[in-house]
């Protein structure tokens, strides 16, 4: 197994050589891969409840209302009284439900999602797990993220959740065609399934600046695969409330639904951390200034380009109308898909031909 | 699109909420509002309610109960009809006006408090007659 | 669970499931009891009932100026409307004639109250369709309809502003500025509704050509309104049987031929537009006079039968009051608009999947107080 780990800046650096110095040479590496996953972890909890909060915030400040505004200065705590309030609720499955998948199900979409974390570059010297396959592995991982969303579904022994797992499920499955083959566009630009020489590539302007036309389509596609992938509006007639029920995740309550609910926005974080690797230049600063300001914390850069990407997703979410379902087989089926495999080999030829644009 | 984000941009100046509790003191009901009927005194506690009844009767479903009795009027010497208790209960009343219309004498009116909710049902009948208040004398001719 | 052999002989199995009175998000309590065949529709079967409040009957007890607030809370989101049906048939046996003053202004009240249903309605409906924001621009205009009965009625729902024999008071000096200053706002809102829902290209493929109902389908089910107008059933009654100013004003009666869901939002739509431009013909001119007619206290209407129809935003209400000269009616019957269109459901339902229902439900905007009184 081959794996680097890069250390953040240059404090985490001292506590490497601490760590090596202090514990035997077997247990050290270890100790600091536990210690690179409670960091993960923190990471992810805090901005799963951050998320949510700007959710809704964001959401009432496009509905002419004011958001969370009571719980701490502008709401600030909202997301940890939600998380109180979960945790202590209680925990009731329902009759005949198959006990062990019910309780198995929620940990799918969370292990995945932190599967998933784990390979992204925050910045040059931030990310955990650099392999050769980085674009190859995270669309593994979110295929395997379906299973939690079925087992959920069935094992509430509901035929709601049923309804709702199946349309959730089928939904999932035809929306990862399009992401993987927007994301293998890219990939014949760059060359390379490893994610940080992709951002290597892009330090000669970004991709979806280099590879124009095909790169647009590309992007567009993905951002539409992307957010039917995650299950949020417009395609979420999995949670819809104006049909039946509240689909596959009805029949959870406490943290279990915390698990689906978190899960949600993780996903969301991670799309769109993709999207920014892959298409607007990871931790790059816009001008191809990055080494000039060596001063600025090229993790801020991440940070606020993947904000402006998830706030694209929410602004989706509260502008349009729902698809229904046969609908959103057309739209993948028929339309995606073809438009998907013409842009590959457009792209193809755009590379072939020497036509990308370079810095 | 461009119209949600043109609210989102906008935000600070179009947000209609009004933050309720905080609010209490600047919020102004209009004249008009049919809050809870009350029965205005005035300063030597006079009240303008002879005991007619016609709001009893044009009280659709019997929200008001007036209990009257005739007594002596300490003024004229003479016998008539004087109101005891105008009962009132909040619990069934629909805000509907009738009895507001219905009163010769303008003796109740409509009071522009909303805020109606009690822990204790028995607290929502309410007499509108304060206890030693009398006829303000003049009013009925 | 039955199971139906379809048509290339596989046999499947349709099962019951029950969209149920508590619902989240949808028209009040009403309960549908489906039959599905995987997602489509084989049978929709209403059950009524819930919100049954026996107002016929307690109509029967009450005074004839005591019947107006109950009419206030069938169809609540056109109470105006309800109160100005029952008052003008009580006038109409009466034989009162009533001050120019007192129709112009009922007309005024009715197309606000209008206004403010079909604003509520179009935010319902883009929030079943999905799109959650509408509901709170919708909101934010009837709002302003809200403080301008607050001001002249009193109350922002239930008004029992009429009563027979005119207004229950004058209005407030502000109305007519209040009013024009909403007209105003509301022109430059009402394109920013088309922009954002009836423009859009997943709204359009989610209503169109979804739910239709055929023009003879809709003579035969009795249903009135919107509804039978985007299936090109031209049933206005304030242009058929004008009644108040209706017949002094100059307006559009709209119809569509199409028949589908799209067809009958767009009628919606333009009957908005309509009535900003009824509105905007009266506000000007209302005319000097008296706010009421005065009527004895006691109200007894001479023996016989009183029948009035109006326009509510749903369709046409008829109210119905049977009298045997005392005090109190013998009988009153409302012809329910809600009622007659709900029949029509099952048939426009069929063969559709669930999600059609839900935006099928929308389009034919029902207020479940006004079905079961």
């Amino acid at each position: 197994m081959m794996y680097k780990i890069f250390l953040p800046l240059s404090i985490t650096k001292s506590i490497h050589t601490w760590l090596f110095d202090v514990l035997p040479e077997g247990v050290a590496p270890y100790v600091e891969m536990v210690l690179i996953a409670v960091a993960y972890l923190l990471v992810f909890a805090v901005a799963g409840l951050y998320l949510v909060l700007l959710e809704r915030k964001v959401a009432a400040w496009f509905q002419l209302r004011l958001g969370p505004n009571r719980v701490g200065p502008f709401g600030l705590f909202q997301t940890m009284a939600d998380a109180l309030k979960l945790v202590s609720k209680e925990m009731y499955g329902t009759n005949r439900a198959d006990k062990f998948l019910y309780n198995l199900a929620p940990y799918f979409p969370i292990i995945t999602a932190l599967l998933a974390m784990a390979v992204l570059p925050f910045s040059a010297q931030f990310q955990a797990f650099d392999i050769n396959i980085g674009i190859f592995f995270l669309l593994a991982v979110s295929s395997v993220g379906v299973i939690g969303i079925l087992l959920g579904g069935w094992a509430s022994n509901n035929k709601y959740s049923l309804i709702g797992a199946m349309r959730s499920g089928l939904q999932v499955v035809s929306y990862e065609l399009s992401v993987g083959l927007s994301l293998l566009t890219m990939v014949v630009l760059t060359g390379s399934l490893q994610l940080s020489e992709i951002i290597e590539v892009q330090k000669n302007g970004w991709l979806i600046v280099q590879g124009h036309i095909p790169a647009i389509i590309a992007f567009v596609i993905f951002m539409i695969a992307g957010t039917a992938e995650t299950n949020r509006a417009p395609f979420d007639l999995v949670e819809a409330e104006s049909e039946l029920g509240a689909g596959f995740h009805t029949e959870y309550s406490g943290m279990k639904f915390a698990y689906f609910f978190l899960a949600e926005f993780i996903n969301m974080f991670i799309i769109s951390a993709i999207a920014v690797i892959v298409f607007f230049g990871g931790w790059l600063s816009p001008f191809g200034i990055t080494e000039e300001i060596s001063w600025f914390p090229s993790v801020l850069w991440f940070l606020g380009k993947v904000l402006i990407i998830v706030f694209l997703m929410m602004w989706f979410r509260w502008t349009f109308p729902r698809l229904r379902v046969d609908q959103l087989l057309n739209l993948e089926w028929k339309y995606l898909l073809p438009i998907n495999l013409f842009n590959l080999v457009f792209m193809a030829i755009v590379v072939w031909l020497g036509w990308v644009i370079t810095f | 699109m461009s119209v949600t984000g043109k609210y989102f941009i906008n935000a600070p100046r179009e947000i209609i909420t009004q933050e309720y509790p905080d609010n209490r003191d600047t919020l102004k009901m209009f004249e008009r509002f049919r809050g809870e009927v009350v029965m205005p005194h005035d300063k030597d506690n006079f009240h303008r309610c002879t005991g007619c009844q016609s709001c009893e009767l044009a009280c659709p479903n019997g929200s008001i109960e007036i209990i009257w009795d005739r007594q002596v009027d300490p003024d004229t010497g003479k016998k008539k009809k004087m109101i005891d208790k105008h009962i009132y209960h909040l619990s069934m009343c629909t805000m509907c006006g009738l009895c507001i219309e219905a009163c010769p004498t303008d003796a109740i009116v409509w009071a522009q408090n909303f805020e109606n909710s009690v822990y204790d049902r028995s607290s929502l009948t309410k007499v509108l007659n304060k206890p030693g208040s009398r006829l303000l004398p003049g009013v009925e001719d | 669970m039955a199971e139906i052999e379809t048509e290339n002989k596989i046999k499947s199995e349709e099962y019951f499931v029950n969209m149920g009175p508590q619902h989240p998000a949808a028209h009040g309590v009403l309960r549908l009891i489906l039959t599905i065949d995987g997602e489509t529709i084989v049978n929709v079967d209403p059950d009524l009932g819930y919100i049954h409040r026996s107002i016929e009957k307690m109509c029967e007890r009450d005074s004839y100026q005591q019947i107006v607030h109950l009419t206030d809370r069938m169809d609540y989101l056109s109470s105006h409307i309800n109160n100005e049906a029952v008052c003008l048939a009580v006038e109409k046996g009466l034989q009162l004639e009533i001050p120019d003053r007192v129709k112009v202004i009922r007309t005024i009240l009715s197309e606000l109250t209008r206004l403010a249903s079909h604003q509520l309605w179009w935010g319902v409906m883009g929030m079943d369709v999905g799109a959650l924001t509408t509901y709170f621009y919708a909101f934010r205009d009837r709002e302003m309809i809200n403080d301008i009965f607050e001001e002249t009625c009193g109350a922002r729902l239930t008004m029992n502003y009429n009563i027979p024999g005119g207004l229950m008071y004058d209005i407030h000096p502000n109305f007519v500025k209040r009013v024009k200053e909403f007209v105003a706002h509301f022109k430059t809102k009402l394109p920013e509704y088309d922009r954002l829902l009836s423009g859009n290209i997943i709204f359009i493929n989610r209503t169109k050509g979804v739910g239709v109902l055929s023009r003879e389908d809709a003579i035969s089910f009795g249903v009135s309104g919107p509804v039978a107008r985007g299936s090109g059933f031209a049933s206005d009654v304030r242009k058929r049987h004008p009644y108040s100013a209706y017949d002094r004003v100059s307006f559009k009666e709209i119809v569509m031929n199409e028949g589908d869901t799209l067809a009958r939002y767009k009628v919606r739509i333009l009957e908005m537009w309509e009535s900003l431009s009824i509105i905007e013909q009266l506000i000007d001119n209302i005319p000097e006079g008296d706010h009421l007619v005065p009527t004895k206290a006691v109200i007894k209407l001479p023996k016989g039968e009183f029948y009035q129809r109006v326009e509510t935003a749903r369709g046409e209400l008829g109210v119905y009051i049977n009298s045997d000269g005392n005090k109190n009616p013998y009988r009153v019957k409302f012809r329910s608009p809600g009622f007659s269109n709900l029949s029509a459901l099952n048939h426009v339902a069929k063969g559709g999947k669930i999600g059609d229902l839900v935006s099928i439900m929308a389009s034919f905007d029902f207020v479940i107080p006004d079905i079961d009184r």
